[in-house]
């Protein structure tokens, strides 16, 4: 059983499952892949999980852990600056930061308002 | 040491966007009982988000080892399709001693700027790449381990955003100047909001951590792009060939 006791098992276990995972695939795949279908659906792979990471988890991502019900409005609206920042390519640290500056102060207005 | 140093200058962007959110897994790591250095330890040797905050939930919750290897396993599945994606990226004749440094840090933004690259990736470039983000990660977790008792639930909740804000600013520029890009952001966003909201099939997020869903959304999305070329191809042969397809 894991528990805090034998957390350096658990550590363990968690960093050779990730590592295993991430070494397979690169370590033993040499061969080109030629097929054409294959090629674009590898190509669309990153852009893919990356999208079904964020939506629509991305909503949820601004509740605090143990708050009563979720924080739906300041994920949502960070979260349109930041797609607006990111469509006026502003860069990975500029979107994120501005859109936790953001969330923050939605978080403060809203029960001065409301 | 050209292509390490552009290496590094793509990747310091990602260090600094890595800091809050590891700062947020610090933070919560220490609430759950761990110390911060066995935080920072967790977050070297995983480099990997959804996949730490899942794990410490389970080691804190007692959960049986067994559990704890499928769920790190499904959560991080992502990332072996990142790694093969990457594997067709390197020259086929790269040393294994390279590619197993460079599996390390396949993770979701290093692997998107590397996937990003015109030409194949090359050793030094993406040991430059990953240079600063693990850094900007261990730090960030010890930092918010640290500071833990300094800020409140709801700044501590405000941080969350960050990694998700990041995902953007990386899908989203590609999307607006591709076509196809853009398609496929929007179907795998629609499935995997399908996966999470629909009676009976949002099993898929309930279970292993909300990582089943993120895959099959994932697969379905580029295998749906995939083949919207052999799509028109069928049509238009449909159109002029009158039958014989």
């Amino acid at each position: 059983m894991c528990s805090l006791e034998n957390v350096a098992i658990c550590m363990v276990i968690m960093a050779l499952t990730t590592y295993l995972i991430r070494v397979i695939p690169i370590g033993f795949v040499r061969r080109k892949m030629e097929n054409e279908w294959v090629q674009d659906f590898l190509y669309y792979i990153p852009f893919c999980v990356l999208s079904a990471m964020t939506f629509p988890d991305v909503l949820y991502s601004t509740t605090p852990t143990g708050a009563t019900s979720p924080h739906f409005v300041s994920a949502a609206i960070a979260t349109m600056v930041a797609i607006v920042l990111a469509w006026k390519d502003r860069g990975l640290v500029r979107v994120a930061l501005v859109a936790v500056l953001t969330a923050i102060i939605v978080e403060l207005l809203l029960p001065v308002l409301f | 040491m050209n292509e390490f140093i552009r290496g590094i200058k793509k990747g310091f962007p990602i260090c600094l966007g890595y800091i809050p959110v590891s700062f947020t897994f610090g933070l919560i790591a220490v609430k759950m009982g761990f110390n911060p250095l066995e935080a920072t330890i967790i977050s070297m040797t995983n480099m990997a988000s959804a996949g730490q905050f899942a794990g410490i939930r389970l080691i804190e919750g007692g959960a049986p080892y067994i559990e704890l290897v499928i769920t790190t396993f499904v959560i991080n599945l992502r990332y072996m399709l990142m790694s093969l994606s990457l594997s067709q990226k390197v020259a086929s004749d790269m040393p294994f001693y390279k590619r197993a440094v460079m599996a390390f840090c396949i993770t979701d933004e290093v692997f998107a700027l590397a996937a990003m690259e015109k030409d194949d990736v090359s050793f030094p470039f993406f040991g430059g790449l990953m240079t600063t983000p693990i850094a900007g990660w261990t730090l960030g977790t010890f930092l918010g381990a640290v500071a833990s008792s300094l800020l409140s639930p709801m700044l501590q909740g405000c941080f969350g955003i960050a990694l998700y804000c990041m995902f953007i600013a990386i899908i989203i520029p590609p999307a607006r100047k591709g076509r196809k890009v853009a398609i496929a952001v929007v179907v795998s966003a629609l499935l995997s909001c399908l996966f999470k909201y629909v009676p009976g099939i949002n099993v898929l997020s309930k279970s292993g951590g909300g990582g089943w869903a993120i895959i099959v959304a994932a697969i379905l999305g580029a295998a749906i792009c995939a083949s919207i070329k052999e799509i028109k191809r069928f049509r238009r042969r449909l159109q002029k060939g009158g039958g014989n397809v």
